[in-house]
C-alpha cells in the first residue's frame, strides 16, 4: 500500500517556524499511522520527533491531529483513511515543543488543580468498601481515560477560554463525584460551578467525537451540570438557571414558552436589558404570544421527561448512607 | 545542574510510584524520575488482574504454593512467602486508594480465574486493571506531592567502588544532562521486551535500569528465564489477556481440538504460561497450527460477557487482527512477554551495590523463578516497590547529606556529557540503530525462544558479538538537543545488547529444562544439579563472571510439576 504523509514540522533550534514535509512510503496493509511514522523516523528521517510507546491505544502518548482531528496515531489504520494524503499535525490548544511533540505541562496542571485523588470520609474499613457492583462498573467508562489529551486538543471552548478546566479534568472529576467512596462531591461540584467550570462548555461535541476511549467527556460535563442544578448548588449561575427554566417549561407544557423562559431564566436587572429588544419585536409583530398554543400531546412529553429522570443514574454515596444510618 | 535528594526513584510505573510514596511517608526527601509521564508507563498495559488470597477459604499458603510450583521451584520461598502474605493488604490498600475493582452481587470484591492458580484469586477492573491501578497510584503520588522529573532519561548511575549515590540523566525536552545526587537510588525501570521481536511490550521497555545497574556492577539473576505469553497476536505481538481464558475461552488447533487436554488434563487452558506456550509451539511445530498460530476461541462466552469483561481485547483483536472475537476465533501464538530475571535483590529490594535498590519488573527477588504466574507481577510491583522504598529511606537516614559524603556528581556528569557528545559526533557509515535492534530481536526469538538448544544459543552468541560491533558504528542522525528521540534510541540499543548477551549466556549455561527455559538438548528438569540461580557480574571487555547461588527453600519441597 502506498501512502503519502504530510507532516507539520517545527524545530525550535533551527528556523522555529512550522513547515510541511511530505513522505511517500510503501507500507503493509495492516499498518497504523504510528507504524508509518516510526518507519519514517527509523529509515527516512531520524530528526522527526513524536511521542509513542505502547502501540496499542493504552498509554496515551501518540495523540496528534490526523486530517484535522485529534486521534491516537496507533489507533489510526492507514487503510481506513480515504484521502490521498494523510495530514499529520501536533495537537491543538497546546504549544509545540518540536514536530509532533507538544507541551503537556498545562494539561497536567489542570488535572492537578481538581485534587485528582479519592477523598473518603470516616474510618478506613478493615476490608474493602462495600459498594454496589454497578457503581464500580459505571466508573470503568471514565477510568478508561488514558490522558491522551485528544479531547483537549480539539475542544472549542478551550481555544477561546484558556482558563476552561477542559474535558480531561472534567472526566476525572466526574469519576470521583460518582465514586461511592469519595466524600468530597459537594466541594468538587462547587469547584466546577465557577469560572472555567462546567458552564463554560459550549456543547460542541468535539471531545466526544475524538476520544479514542469512548469516555464521552461532554456527557460527564452535562451530568455534572445537572447535579449542580439538582443539588441546588447552581442557583446563582446563568447557565444553570437557563437549563432549569428550559427543562421545567418544556417538561410541563411540552414546548418552549419564550416569555416564560425569559422571566424564569434571567434576573430583574437583566430583564430590563431586554426591554428594548422586546419593544422592537412587538412593533415588528415578532413578539411570541403571551399565552402559547397548547400542545395536544403535552402529557406524553411529560412522560418522556419522567422516564428519563427515572433512568438517570443516581449518585450513591457511602458517607451519606453512613449518616442516614441505613445498612449499606 | 546538580540536584540533590535523599532518595531518588527511577521509573514511575507501579513499582516506582509505590516506592516513592513509601519514602515520602517515611519522611525523607524523595523525587521520582521517569522517561515518560507516569501514566504512560507500561504498567498500564496489564489487562488481567492482581492476585491475593483474600477470598473466603483461600490462604496465603495456597497462593504461595501455586507461585512456587509455577516458578518450577526456582523461586526463592522466603520472598514468595512475603508476597503471598502481604498480598491481601496490598490489594486492599489499592482499593482504599480508589481502584474501582470489580464487585460481586453483594458489593464485595469479585475475582476471576487465572492460569496456574488453584483458586480464583485474581482481582480486576474489567480488562484494564493495570490502567486503573496506575491511574490511582499516580493520583496518590500527586496527593502526597512527590517531586517529579518527568521526561528525563537516566543514562547512568553515579557509582564509585560499589557505592551508588545518584544518577545522571537527560532532560529530554531540553536535551541537557543533569546529575541528581541521592543517598539511595531505587531502580524501577520495568521490562526489557524490546530485546525481542515481536513482543507484547511497549517501545519504552528497553531494560535501561537493568543494563545501567549491570554496567555499574550490580548482579543480574535468572536471566535465562524469559516468559513467552501464550496468547499474542501474530503481526504486532500485542497481548490478549489470560483473563480471556480465565473467563473460559478455549485454545484450538487446526483440527479444532482443545489440544491442552493432552498437555495439562486438569487445568487445560489455565495451566502455567510456560506449559501452555510450549504446548502451542509443539502443535505448531508438528503441523497442527493455523498459519503458525493456534486459535483462541471466545465465541461461546457470548457477546455480553465479552463486551463487559473483555472489551479491551475485543477492541485490540478487531483493530490489530481484523477479527471480531464475538464471531470468530482469533489466531494467537506464544510471544515474548516478561523477564523473570533482572537485577538481583534481597526481599527489601537491596541489590549487590551499596545504596542501590530495585523493584518491579526490572528486579529479580526472585519470586517468579522459572515462570511467573499471571497477575503476580502487578502484585510484585506494589509489595516490593513499597519494601524497596522503605529500605532506601532507612538507608538514607544513616548517611550525611549526599553532597558532603559524595561529591561525585560533577565528575559523573562530565563523563556522560563527553560520552554523549561522542555519540552525536559519530560519522554516518550506514549503520542504523533500528536495523541492529531488529536483527537482535528476531534472532533472540529464534534462538532464545520457547525452545532452545546449544547450537542455536552458540550461534546467537556469535551473532551478538557482531551486533555489538555494529552498534559501535550506529550513528545519531538528529544532531539537535530538543526532544531527540533518535539519541535516546541509540542509548537504549546499547542497554538492550548488554541484556541480550546476559540472556544468551545464562541460557547456554543452564543445561536442563525448567520453567520457561526449555532446552531440547536437555529436556528434563535436573534438581540435583540445577536447583540454583545463575547470577552474572559484568566485566568490561570480557565475558561476565558467572556465579551460582542456592534457591531459598522454606516449606515446599520440589515435586514433579503437572497441571
Ligand atoms: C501487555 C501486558 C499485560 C500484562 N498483564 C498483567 C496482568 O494482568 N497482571 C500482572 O500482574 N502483570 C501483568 N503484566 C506485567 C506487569 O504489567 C508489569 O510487569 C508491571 O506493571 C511492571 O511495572 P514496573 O513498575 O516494574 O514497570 P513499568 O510500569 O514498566 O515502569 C517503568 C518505568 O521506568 C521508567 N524508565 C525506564 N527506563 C528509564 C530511563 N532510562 N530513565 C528514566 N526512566 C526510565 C519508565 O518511564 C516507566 O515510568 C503485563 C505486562 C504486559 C506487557
Ligand atoms: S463539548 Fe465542551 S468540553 Fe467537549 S470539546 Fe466541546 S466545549 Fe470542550
Ligand atoms: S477523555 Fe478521551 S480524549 Fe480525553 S484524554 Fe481521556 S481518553 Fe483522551
Ligand atoms: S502509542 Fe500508546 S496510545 Fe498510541
Amino acid at each position: 500500500m502506498d501512502v503519502q504523509l504530510k507532516v507539520r514540522r517545527q524545530n525550535p533550534e533551527a528556523e522555529g517556524t512550522p513547515y510541511w514535509k511530505e513522505y511517500a512510503l510503501e507500507v503493509p496493509d495492516h499498518f497504523t499511522l504510528l507504524d508509518a511514522l516510526i518507519q519514517v523516523r527509523e529509515e527516512v528521517d531520524e530528526t522527526l520527533s513524536l511521542r509513542c510507546s505502547c502501540r496499542s491505544h493504552i498509554c496515551g502518548s501518540c495523540s496528534m491531529r490526523v486530517n484535522g482531528h485529534a486521534n491516537l496515531a496507533c489507533k489510526t489504520k492507514l487503510s481506513d483513511i480515504h484521502s490521498d494524503t494523510v495530514t499529520v499535525e501536533p495537537m491543538g490548544n497546546m504549544p509545540v515543543i518540536k514536530d509532533l511533540v507538544v507541551d503537556l505541562e498545562p494539561f497536567w496542571k489542570k488535572l492537578y488543580s481538581i485534587d485528582p485523588y479519592l477523598q473518603p470520609a470516616g474510618e478506613v474499613p478493615e476490608r474493602e468498601y462495600v459498594v454496589p457492583a454497578d457503581s464500580m462498573l459505571h466508573l470503568d467508562g471514565v477510568v478508561n481515560c488514558i490522558m491522551c489529551g485528544a479531547c483537549v486538543s480539539d475542544c472549542e471552548s478551550l481555544s477561546v477560554n484558556p482558563i476552561f478546566i477542559g474535558p480531561t479534568a472534567f472526566a476525572k472529576e466526574y469519576r470521583f463525584i460518582m465514586d461511592p467512596r469519595d466524600a468530597a462531591d459537594t466541594q468538587r461540584l462547587m469547584q466546577m460551578n465557577g469560572p472555567g467550570g462546567v458552564w463554560d462548555c459550549t456543547h460542541c461535541f468535539q471531545c466526544v467525537e475524538v476520544c479514542p476511549k469512548d469516555v464521552a467527556p461532554m456527557d460527564r460535563i452535562m451530568a455534572m451540570r445537572k447535579m449542580l442544578v439538582d443539588d441546588g448548588l447552581a442557583e446563582k449561575h446563568n447557565g444553570a438557571r437557563r437549563q432549569k427554566a428550559f427543562t421545567d417549561i418544556v417538561g410541563r407544557y411540552g414546548r418552549l414558552d419564550e416569555t416564560r423562559y425569559l422571566m424564569k431564566s434571567v434576573t430583574m436587572v437583566e430583564l430590563a436589558g431586554y426591554a428594548k429588544v422586546g419593544l422592537r419585536s412587538m412593533t415588528h409583530g415578532k413578539l411570541p404570544p403571551l399565552r402559547p398554543h397548547r400542545i395536544p400531546d403535552a402529557a406524553r412529553i411529560r412522560r418522556i421527561f419522567e422516564r428519563t429522570r427515572s433512568t438517570q443514574r443516581r449518585r450513591f454515596k457511602l458517607h451519606q448512607q453512613a449518616q442516614e444510618g441505613s445498612p449499606v | 545542574m546538580i540536584y540533590k535528594h535523599d532518595v531518588l526513584v527511577v521509573g514511575a510505573g507501579l513499582a516506582g510510584m509505590r516506592a516513592a510514596i513509601e519514602a515520602h511517608n517515611q519522611g525523607v526527601d524523595v523525587a521520582i524520575v521517569s522517561k515518560v509521564y507516569p501514566v504512560r508507563s507500561h504498567s498500564n498495559a496489564a489487562q488481567g488482574g492482581i492476585n491475593a488470597a483474600l477470598g473466603e477459604g483461600d490462604t496465603w499458603e495456597s497462593h504461595g504454593y501455586d507461585t512456587v510450583k509455577g516458578s518450577d521451584y526456582l523461586g526463592d520461598q522466603d520472598a514468595i512467602e512475603i508476597l503471598a502474605r502481604e498480598a491481601p493488604a496490598a490489594v486492599l490498600e489499592l482499593e482504599h486508594w480508589g481502584v474501582n475493582f470489580s464487585r460481586d452481587e453483594t458489593g464485595h470484591l469479585g475475582t476471576r480465574n487465572f492460569g496456574g492458580a488453584s483458586q480464583a484469586r485474581t482481582f480486576f477492573v474489567a480488562d484494564i486493571t493495570g490502567q486503573a491501578l496506575l491511574q490511582v497510584m499516580f493520583e496518590q503520588l500527586v496527593r502526597v506531592g512527590v517531586r517529579m522529573y518527568n521526561e528525563w532519561f537516566v543514562t547512568s548511575l553515579i557509582e564509585s567502588e560499589g557505592v551508588v549515590r545518584g544518577i545522571v540523566g537527560m532532560d529530554i525536552r531540553s536535551g541537557q544532562l543533569h546529575a541528581i545526587q541521592a543517598k539511595a537510588v531505587v531502580l524501577a525501570t520495568g521490562g526489557m521486551g524490546r530485546v525481542f521481536e515481536p513482543s507484547t511490550n511497549a517501545l519504552i521497555n528497553t531494560g535501561d535500569g537493568m543494563a545501567i545497574a549491570y554496567r555499574a556492577g550490580a548482579r543480574l539473576m535468572d536471566m535465562e528465564m524469559m516468559q513467552y505469553h501464550p496468547t499474542t497476536l501474530k503481526g504486532s505481538g500485542a497481548l490478549l489477556t489470560e483473563g480471556a481464558r480465565g473467563e473460559g475461552a478455549y485454545l484450538l488447533n487446526a483440527e479444532g481440538d482443545r489440544f491442552m487436554k493432552k498437555y495439562a488434563p486438569n487445568k487445560l487452558e489455565l495451566a502455567s504460561r510456560d506449559v501452555v506456550s510450549r504446548a502451542e509451539q509443539t502443535e505448531i511445530n508438528e503441523g497442527r497450527g493455523v498459519d503458525n498460530c493456534v486459535l483462541l476461541d471466545c465465541r461461546h462466552l457470548g457477546k455480553d460477557l465479552i463486551m463487559r469483561k473483555l472489551g479491551q481485547i475485543h477492541e485490540l483483536a478487531l483493530e490489530l487482527a481484523g477479527v471480531d472475537i464475538v464471531e470468530q476465533p482469533v489466531p494467537v501464538r506464544p510471544g515474548f512477554h516478561y523477564p523473570m530475571g533482572g537485577i538481583k535483590t534481597d526481599v527489601d529490594g537491596k541489590t549487590t551495590l551499596d545504596g542501590l535498590y530495585a523493584a518491579g519488573e526490572c528486579a529479580c527477588v526472585s519470586i517468579h523463578g522459572g515462570n511467573r504466574l499471571g497477575a503476580n507481577s502487578l502484585l510484585d510491583t506494589v509489595i516490593f516497590g513499597r519494601r524497596a522504598g522503605a529500605a532506601a529511606s532507612e538507608h538514607s537516614r544513616s548517611l550525611p547529606s549526599p553532597s558532603d559524603s559524595f561529591p561525585l556528581g560533577e565528575a559523573a556528569l562530565e563523563q556522560e556529557t563527553s560520552r554523549i557528545r561522542a555519540l552525536l559526533d559519530r560519522p554516518y557509515v550506514g549503520e542504523l540503530a533500528a536495523k541492529v535492534r531488529w536483527d537482535m530481536g528476531v534472532n533472540m526469538v529464534k534462538h532464545c525462544g520457547v525452545f532452545r538448544d546449544a547450537d542455536g544459543l552458540s550461534e546467537m552468541g556469535d551473532l551478538l558479538q557482531s551486533l555489538q560491533d555494529r552498534a559501535t558504528r550506529v550513528h545519531v542522525g538528529d544532531k539537535g538537543r530538543v526532544f531527540n528521540t533518535n539519541l535516546t534510541s541509540v542509548l537504549e540499543l546499547q542497554f538492550m545488547l548488554d541484556l541480550a548477551v546476559a540472556v544468551q549466556i545464562t541460557a547456554l549455561t543452564r543445561t536442563e529444562s525448567r520453567g520457561a527455559h526449555t532446552r531440547t538438548d536437555y529436556p528434563e528438569r535436573d534438581d540435583e544439579h540445577w536447583l540454583k540461580h545463575i547470577q552474572l557480574q559484568y566485566r568490561p571487555n570480557e565475558a561476565p563472571e558467572i556465579h551460582f547461588t542456592p534457591v531459598t527453600m522454606t516449606r515446599w519441597e520440589p515435586q514433579v510439576r503437572s497441571y
